[in-house]
């Protein structure tokens, strides 16, 4: 399952790429804005690499199931004799390494557009790579609830982004602790539970949504 | 075996007390106009819908309690496909032998797709096939799969004349090999079975 959603994300280059352009300009275009002050970017930039990240993996949100939905694989997935929960854990992976890790991959190159220090990338990086499954995880279940709801995008981000408070309030308080020259430990610690917390419960729950979605 | 199954669709109540009992090399045609639930009927059966009432058992036991052994023995092929367009008709029909739980080498699935005439496209992403040929590329997975009891929605629906004959072979050898099939078609077209029986659905 794995391997099959990772050869469609191959054969449909686009869908990675809007996603990836979308948090390049959404974050490049807060510097363009606010102007070039070393002092007043670096104080957003947690918060706002933060916001970006989020709001780029919930746009490939709506996408992570509807297209099995519509072309009857779902179904397909669910008659499957291995446990529904792991298949979907295996769609939610495939999700994160094509949306969630090139995000990470290039946050540095963004972080250094809000001058941002080098200890405070590298905690940004980290963060991001603590996080973002979260973000993933809980958004699947969101995904999984409003398959073939009319407008089904805006209710994703409706239901899903106060889930997301937790991941980002955690985020961007790692790296702006790090700025301050605190310990970001705390901070880190609290997002990798939130990213095995919803590791655990999010296939189940995602399972228990779609079986609900097919009928 | 099923008992006393009825269907609630919203509040539209399509069928109540519907029974029968399979037997093995039977073959069960479920019949009935457009809209009288046949395909809720099987989807029922699969366990993709929940019975208002009534139960389904799969050898004396309740399908949803035994339901890794139930669904390895079946096969459901439904109005959709279950094709990804971006993928080829080959590694189309080797994914959804794996997600049944075998896996199928390039030259078994090359000889399931030859079977129903289509090798040809083998190598051609599903999304520039006819509707015809993509459903008898969903079809070729019949050829593949070692599953007792298939359930098939409209098999016989797009597709032509010598497929039709071709797929109602392969249905008559899987019930002399003491499969069942449980099948809605408009079409009429012989299938050999140990025991036919037939279910109509009226609304």
């Amino acid at each position: 399952m794995l391997r099959r959603d990772l050869l469609l994300a191959l054969r449909r280059r686009s869908d990675v790429a809007t996603t990836l352009f979308f948090f390049l300009i959404v974050s490049s275009l807060f510097p363009l804005g606010i102007g070039p002050e070393a002092a007043v970017l670096s104080s957003i930039a947690p918060g706002v690499l933060w916001v970006a990240a989020l709001l780029a993996g919930m746009i490939s949100l709506s996408r992570l199931f509807a297209a099995d939905f519509a072309d009857g694989s779902l179904e397909q997935m669910l008659l499957a004799p291995q446990p529904l929960a792991l298949l979907v854990l295996a769609k939610i992976l495939a999700h994160w390494i094509v949306c969630g890790l090139p995000v990470v991959l290039l946050a540095p190159l963004i972080g250094l557009q809000y001058a941002l220090p080098n200890d405070a990338l590298l905690v940004l990086v980290l963060s991001l790579l603590l996080g973002t499954p979260a973000l993933s995880l809980i958004g699947a279940i969101g995904a999984a609830l409003t398959l073939g709801v009319r407008g089904s995008g805006l209710l994703v981000a409706l239901l899903v982004l106060p889930l997301y408070i937790p991941v980002l309030i955690f985020g961007a308080g790692a790296v702006a602790a790090s700025q301050h020259g605190m310990s970001a430990q705390a901070h880190l610690s609290l997002l990798a539970a939130c990213s095995l917390l919803s590791l655990v419960l999010a296939p189940l729950a995602t399972a228990a949504a779609l079986r609900i979605s097919v009928e | 075996m099923a008992q006393g199954l009825s269907c609630l669709r919203g509040d539209r109540l399509l069928f109540k007390n519907v029974g029968f009992e399979l037997k093995t090399g039977g073959l069960l045609y479920v019949l009935g106009e457009n809209g009288s639930g046949k395909s809720s009927l099987l989807r029922l059966l699969c366990g993709l819908l929940t019975p208002e009432d009534g139960e389904i058992l799969w050898g004396g036991k309740k399908i949803k309690q035994d339901a890794e052994n139930y669904l390895s023995n079946l096969t459901y092929i439904g109005h959709l496909n279950g094709l990804k367009d971006d993928l080829t008709a080959l590694e189309n029909l080797q994914m959804s032998a794996r997600l049944s739980g075998s896996s199928v080498i390039e030259s078994k699935a090359l000889a399931a797709l030859a079977a129903i005439g289509i090798e040809r496209c083998a190598n051609l992403p599903v999304r520039v096939l006819s509707q015809g040929q993509k459903r008898r590329v969903a079809l070729a997975r019949l050829w593949l799969t070692e599953s007792r009891l298939w359930i098939l929605d409209e098999p016989f629906a797009a597709l032509d004349t010598a497929s039709v004959n071709v797929l109602a072979s392969q249905l008559s050898e899987h019930m002399s090999n003491g499969g069942m099939t449980i099948i809605t078609t408009h079409q009429d077209v012989s299938i050999s079975a140990q025991s036919t029986q037939t279910l109509r659905l009226s609304s």
